[in-house]
């Protein structure tokens, strides 16, 4: 499974100097051979990690890769099981992360992390307000500085006003001026970019350039390939918690970069075995499920699709793009703002939960914990929640029908568990996905949406959740599959619709479906297609191939795709984007 | 009680998980054992009928609260349910027990669809919807009554409070009908599974398509009802309807009992027989130590400590 | 839609076109007029309530009754200033009206040793059973809600049994100074209200203009955030909760000294009306945002509405909690509307 990349870097001596470099600036925070267990899970495995002064740092990896546990213990939120921080080259431990700050390391997170009732200036100076001779805090002052440091980055906002009364943009650069104004050495920024309008972006990035001016060192997590080479000195990809590569960014080619984070050879062929996939199936032509212009404001752009009958169709697309989105919004769990929903060619009036549900449209959730199974709840009741009332005569329970369901899905399934009595939380992540499973399945649905079906789950189960989509869509079930491993989605699915910044991005098909293929098309640029590309040029180092096809794929194509390794870029002298 | 003699330093979590499931049971046992062995007349026919009248309203409460915390919400106003209800009843009782009994009940129900309605529509805290009924449904009762107490004379409902079959009393009986009905409710009907769905991951409720805002109105509804009832039967014990008083603090001694029966703040389970024995535990526990000359003073102290107890346990097992 | 011709444009001019409030990021009218209406929605309607109080009912604009509505709201109000603090934190404390009542009885049983033990007894035991509230719920990390309810039945029975399940009601000893801080007025307006008057405006400092009031605002507006930011999140709790039991005791003791004694069966619901002049008065009870002036218009109106159905005369004392009650579910629901037009959705 690992490619070279990821058995090679741990070995890598710590604080590896960079490749062919001379004299590298001085470390200015370091990780080394830092590891952190959670009940279950080994989320950093003997991780290192060198931010040198004054450099911007890429960190990138898929969810679960370890990047915000690695943050987290960066910031003093986590301490690390093994391994240690070293600040300006002296060890340092945090126990918290107002000590973290005190030493000079801030952080913004991708969720702004301030008080939103609470206004500008008192979210920036909260905890260290400047005082009045009385003791009490000098609201005109606190304000003049406020609005001098936002000033500073361009920004007009009046620092009296309650935070969230500002966009998302302006939050982020209060965040940012909080940061830099405890005299910050370090600054981790965690996704900063995910909410924001373009034209936040750009201002976001003249404020990073500036602080790139007065030697802050930046670690930026983001998984906008565009972003990361516009700005970014370095790069370190984080893969299943551990190093799988670190160096500068200008060396690393953009389709390399997101086979490394996704663990996939570019030249790696199609084999088979490694998944329990068979061979395609045989679609029926007149599809069951039709969507059309499903948009909700920052998160899906006119999203168009089309499942089959039989059919396995793979939503594929980094973190963010808006894979998950797209599903529950085809569930009626997620408010649109326009779009519609055709099931058997009957438009869905109010698309709803229970509505869709009806219409024979289950979802497997992404969150399996959070959004999936009721943990106090036995095997059994999770498997018949959502069948209860086709389960029940005049409102009673039947045990007998549930039982007989029960023990259908559990020997298909192969559930392991004590009994069908036993609690859902006691039992594996696999077997919890396969009850889950085993309540959508008894519901007969004609459309099955399966969101990470495999994550987080043991080989064994994993193989058995392939073989059994596969069954499904033998069977005549249309299958949308979503899956972060390149492997899966490109031997499960018979099609692939490509989705990028919350649009389709392009469609893959036939031949077509090719892990190549399909890492061309997430190594694209990722400027949103619904805008204008920005004006940069360049020759294409991603491997153009024709692989696209589809709708989706006209619009890209005239695009000139960012070259790999242009120089840094900040708002200065940059493209200015202007949308309405 | 018992709880404190246990053998500390083992195993706290599994400490903490036993006292939650068969805590409430061990102390009930303990306590009837010790009044056995050093309480005169205390397991006397007599005694045991007297503290199961006494501790029947409650039960009938606990069990409507149960439910609704079940589902993570909190209901404040039953105490103000209850002396509505008996504020309504003597002004139908001319048309006989039954329709005034009906028009109590569906006061009830107007008090459970209020409260629903602002939890699942409206999307209050319960804590806060539940208050508003709280302050303003004892002040209805009392314009509703216009302040008096009234001497109830209607000989059914009267019958109602003192009757007993085979020696148990009435309202003992009815109480323990409603436990049985509520237990099916729970584990019998698609509602009750629903119930306990919707208070253990109200996401995933949504998500596989339930009802969560009609589960929740009917949850309220449901409180307000057995709510209603307790305060007919206690007005006919009572003999007169004094809406000034009756129900008072109930709300606390039925989150109590509910607590206490190991039922989790947090919703997602519904224990009705631990609810029945927790409301069976604080009456015992009080006539144990007025038997024994400590006074209310103690039982409330004790009281105290027995909910923080019980809470502490729950807490420890969930974040195993 | 982009022209290339921006692409030139100078960078600050495109910063500070993008980043100066724009029409989308600045509040709307109507935005405003639901910010405003939820800061001051309560004396609005108590200055409204008022002028027509005062118009219809010539009693009720007397100075005497001024200073009835004053010193009976007092109590309450000092009680609803901690609580206001507690809530503002996102918590919630069910233990004052116990609290309120145990401070009444400590305080009459001390003032036969003086002034100060009559003072400093009190604020002593409330003041604990206040941190224990509060270290059970930081530290223990349990519900304020079943905390808060334990010692609500705890202090009741201590108060209990201080005065031997009741029996005994402890007198203020006559003509003592401690007497003449419940007795004694300024102009007619009882000390108590006077204090209830200083505390507030102490307490709205404190709450402004002090680290620690930013810390109760971070708290309940983001606790997560909070900690982040590096505040003391669970010492910051336990002040709070230490700080609404001193209050409480005071409040009973004041009240004991204009009652001349340690009354037990007082303050039982009285947490519930605290709650709800916070509540009408403007502070959510998610936490996050509130004002104690806003809670001193809240008691106020309870006040005055109290008041108002006495003044009718023919009306049942039993309509105030009607009109509370009914008062309570307008302001809650309104509010639970006026945030989300506040939040432009």
């Amino acid at each position: 499974m690992a490619p070279p990349e990821a058995a090679a870097a741990p070995s890598a001596p710590p604080g590896q100097p960079p490749p062919g470099a001379g004299p590298a600036p001085a470390p200015v925070l370091e990780a080394l051979g830092v590891s952190k267990r959670f009940p279950g899970v080994t989320a950093l495995d003997d991780v290192t990690f060198t931010l040198r002064a004054g450099e911007i740092h890429a960190l990138v990896g898929e969810n679960g890769a370890g990047k915000s546990t690695l943050i987290k213990i960066l910031t003093g939120v986590h301490r690390a099981d093994e391994g240690e921080l070293r600040l300006g080259g002296e060890p340092v431990v945090f126990h918290r992360p107002h000590e973290a700050q005190q030493a000079g390391i801030s952080t913004i997170y991708q969720e702004v992390n301030l008080v939103p009732l609470m206004s500008v200036a008192r979210n920036i100076f909260l905890g260290r307000e400047p005082k009045n001779r009385f003791g009490l805090i000098d609201f005109p002052r606190m304000h003049r500085e406020a609005a001098e440091l936002l000033g500073g980055f361009g920004v007009g906002a009046d620092p009296r006003r309650p935070l969230h009364t500002l966009g998302v943009g302006t939050q982020q650069m209060v965040a940012l001026a909080r940061a830099v104004s405890v005299k910050a050495r370090v600054v981790v920024m965690d996704e900063p970019t995910s909410s924001l309008e373009p034209r936040e972006v750009e201002t976001l990035f003249r404020v990073i350039g500036e602080l790139h001016a007065r030697d802050i060192a930046i670690v930026y997590v983001s998984h906008r390939m565009d972003e990361l080479y516009r700005i970014c000195d370095r790069v370190t990809v984080l893969r299943d918690g551990r190093l799988v590569h670190s160096g500068d960014l200008k060396d690393t080619e953009r389709v390399k970069l997101v086979s490394l984070m996704l663990g996939r050879e570019i030249a790696e062929v199609r084999r088979s075995g490694t998944t329990s996939f068979g061979d395609g199936h045989d679609a029926a032509r007149e599809p069951v499920l039709t969507a059309q212009d499903l948009t909700r404001r920052h998160v899906l752009h006119d999203i168009g699709l089309e499942l089959r009958p039989g059919e396995v169709l793979g939503l594929g697309g980094l973190l963010g793009s808006g894979r998950s989105e797209t599903a529950k919004a085809l569930a009626g769990a997620l408010p649109l703002d326009s779009g519609e929903v055709r099931i058997g060619g009957t438009v869905l009036r109010r698309l709803t939960s229970p509505a869709a549900i009806r219409a024979g449209i289950s979802l497997l959730p992404e969150d399996r914990k959070a959004e999936g199974i009721v943990p106090g709840l036995s095997v059994r009741e999770n498997i018949v929640l959502a069948a209860l009332p086709r389960l029940s005569r005049g409102g009673m329970v039947s045990r007998g029908r549930q039982d007989r369901v029960v023990e259908i899905f559990m020997k298909r399934l192969r559930i392991k568990a004590a009994s069908p009595e036993q609690k859902v939380g006691e039992l594996s992540g696999g077997n919890q996905q396969k009850v889950l499973l085993a309540r959508w399945l008894c519901l007969e649905p004609r459309v099955l949406l399966l969101d990470e079906p495999t994550r987080g789950i043991d080989v064994g189960a994993k193989a058995e959740v392939q073989a059994l989509i596969d069954e499904l869509a033998k069977e005549g079930l249309a299958v949308l599959l979503i899956s972060s491993d390149l492997e899966e989605l490109v031997e499960g699915a018979d099609r692939i619709v490509v989705l990028r910044a919350g649009a389709v991005a392009g469609e893959l098909t036939g031949d077509d479906v090719s892990e190549s293929a399909l890492l061309s098309v997430l190594a694209e640029a990722d400027a949103e297609p619904r805008r204008e590309a920005a004006a940069d040029t360049g020759p294409g180092a991603d491997a153009d191939t024709d692989a696209r096809a589809g709708a989706g794929a006209g619009a890209d194509a005239e695009r000139p795709p960012q070259p790999a390794a242009t120089a840094k870029q900040f708002g200065a002298n940059d493209a200015t984007e202007e949308t309405s | 009680m018992t709880s404190l003699a246990l053998p500390r330093g083992i195993d706290r979590p599994r400490i903490a998980d036993w006292l939650q499931r068969y805590g409430v049971y061990a102390a009930v046992v303990a306590l009837l054992a010790f009044n056995g062995l050093f309480t005169d007349h205390f397991l006397t026919a007599d005694n045991l009928r007297t503290q199961a009248v006494q501790v029947s309203p409650v039960v009938i409460v606990a069990l409507g609260m149960a439910l609704v915390i079940g589902t993570e919400g909190v209901d404040l106003s039953v105490g103000s349910t209850m002396a509505l209800a008996s504020s309504v009843l003597p002004l139908y009782l001319g048309y006989g027990l039954l329709p005034s009994l009906l028009v109590a009940l569906l006061a009830g129900v107007v008090v459970g669809l209020v409260n629903g309605s602002l939890v699942a529509l409206v999307g209050l805290q319960p804590i806060v919807a539940t208050l508003a009924l709280f302050v303003g449904g004892r002040g209805l009762a009392l314009v509703i009554a216009d302040g008096q107490l009234k001497e109830i004379r209607n000989k059914d409902l009267l019958n109602l409070g003192t009757a007993s079959a085979a020696g148990v009393p009435a309202v003992v009986l009815i109480a323990a009908g409603l436990a049985v009905l509520v237990a099916l409710l729970v584990q019998r009907t698609t509602f009750g599974r629903q119930l306990v769905a919707v208070g253990g991951n109200r996401a995933a409720a949504a998500l596989a398509g339930l009802p969560v805002r009609r589960v929740l109105i009917g949850v309220y509804v449901i409180c307000g009802v057995l709510a209603s009832l307790a305060g007919v039967l206690a007005t006919a014990r009572l003999t007169a309807s004094d809406p000034s008083s009756l129900g008072n603090l109930m709300e606390l001694s039925a989150i109590t009992a509910v607590v206490v029966g190991g039922t989790p703040l947090t919703g997602g389970s519904v224990r009705v027989l631990g609810t029945v024995m927790g409301a069976l535990l604080m009456q015992l526990l009080h006539a144990t130590l007025v038997t024994h000359n400590l006074h209310d003073s103690t039982a409330q102290m004790v009281q105290a400590g027995i909910i923080l107890l019980a809470v502490y346990a729950a807490r420890e097992r969930r974040s195993r | 839609m982009t022209s290339p011709l921006n692409l030139k444009s100078a960078p600050a001019t495109a910063a500070s076109s993008s980043l100066t409030p724009t029409a989308q990021a600045r509040p709307s009218g109507r935005q405003r007029a639901a910010e405003l209406l939820q800061r001051q929605g309560a004396l609005a309607v108590l200055v409204l309530l008022c002028a027509i109080s005062a118009a219809l009912f010539p009693a009720f604009r007397t100075l005497d009754n001024t200073r009835g509505v004053t010193i009976q709201a007092s109590f309450l109000a000092i009680v609803a200033l901690g609580m206001t603090m507690v809530i503002i934190t996102g918590g919630i404390d069910l233990s004052v009206g116990s609290v309120f009542a145990l401070g009444g009885v400590l305080a009459a049983w001390a003032s036969q040793y003086g002034f100060l033990p009559a003072l400093l007894v009190p604020l002593a035991v409330c003041g604990a059973i206040g941190a224990i509230n509060g270290l059970l719920v930081a530290r223990a990390g349990m519900a304020p809600f079943i905390v808060t309810l334990a010692s609500l039945l705890g202090a009741r029975g201590l108060l209990l049994a201080l005065t031997h399940e009741g029996a005994t009601t402890y007198l203020v000893p006559r003509g003592s100074a401690f007497q003449k801080l419940g007795g004694g007025a300024v102009w007619g307006f009882g000390y108590p209200v006077l204090i209830a008057v200083a505390l507030f405006v102490a307490g709205g400092v404190v709450l402004q203009r002090t680290s620690f009031g930013q810390a109760l605002f971070a708290v309940g507006g983001s606790g997560d955030a909070a900690l982040l930011m590096g505040l003391p999140v669970a010492r910051t709790k336990v002040l709070v909760y230490t700080l609404s039991g001193l209050l409480a005791g005071l409040a009973g003791a004041l009240n004991a000294a204009r009652l001349s004694s340690g009354v037990t069966i007082i303050g039982v619901g009285m947490e519930l009306d605290a709650i709800s002049a916070v509540v009408i008065g403007g502070t959510l009870l998610v936490g996050g945002a509130g004002s104690v002036s806003g809670t001193l218009w809240g008691v106020l109106l309870l006040g005055v509405i109290q008041n108002l159905i006495n003044q009718i005369g023919s009306l049942n004392s039993s309509y105030q909690s009607v009109v509370s009650g009914g008062f309570l579910i307008v302001v809650v629901v309104a509010q639970r509307y006026l945030s989300a037009a506040r939040r432009g959705t």
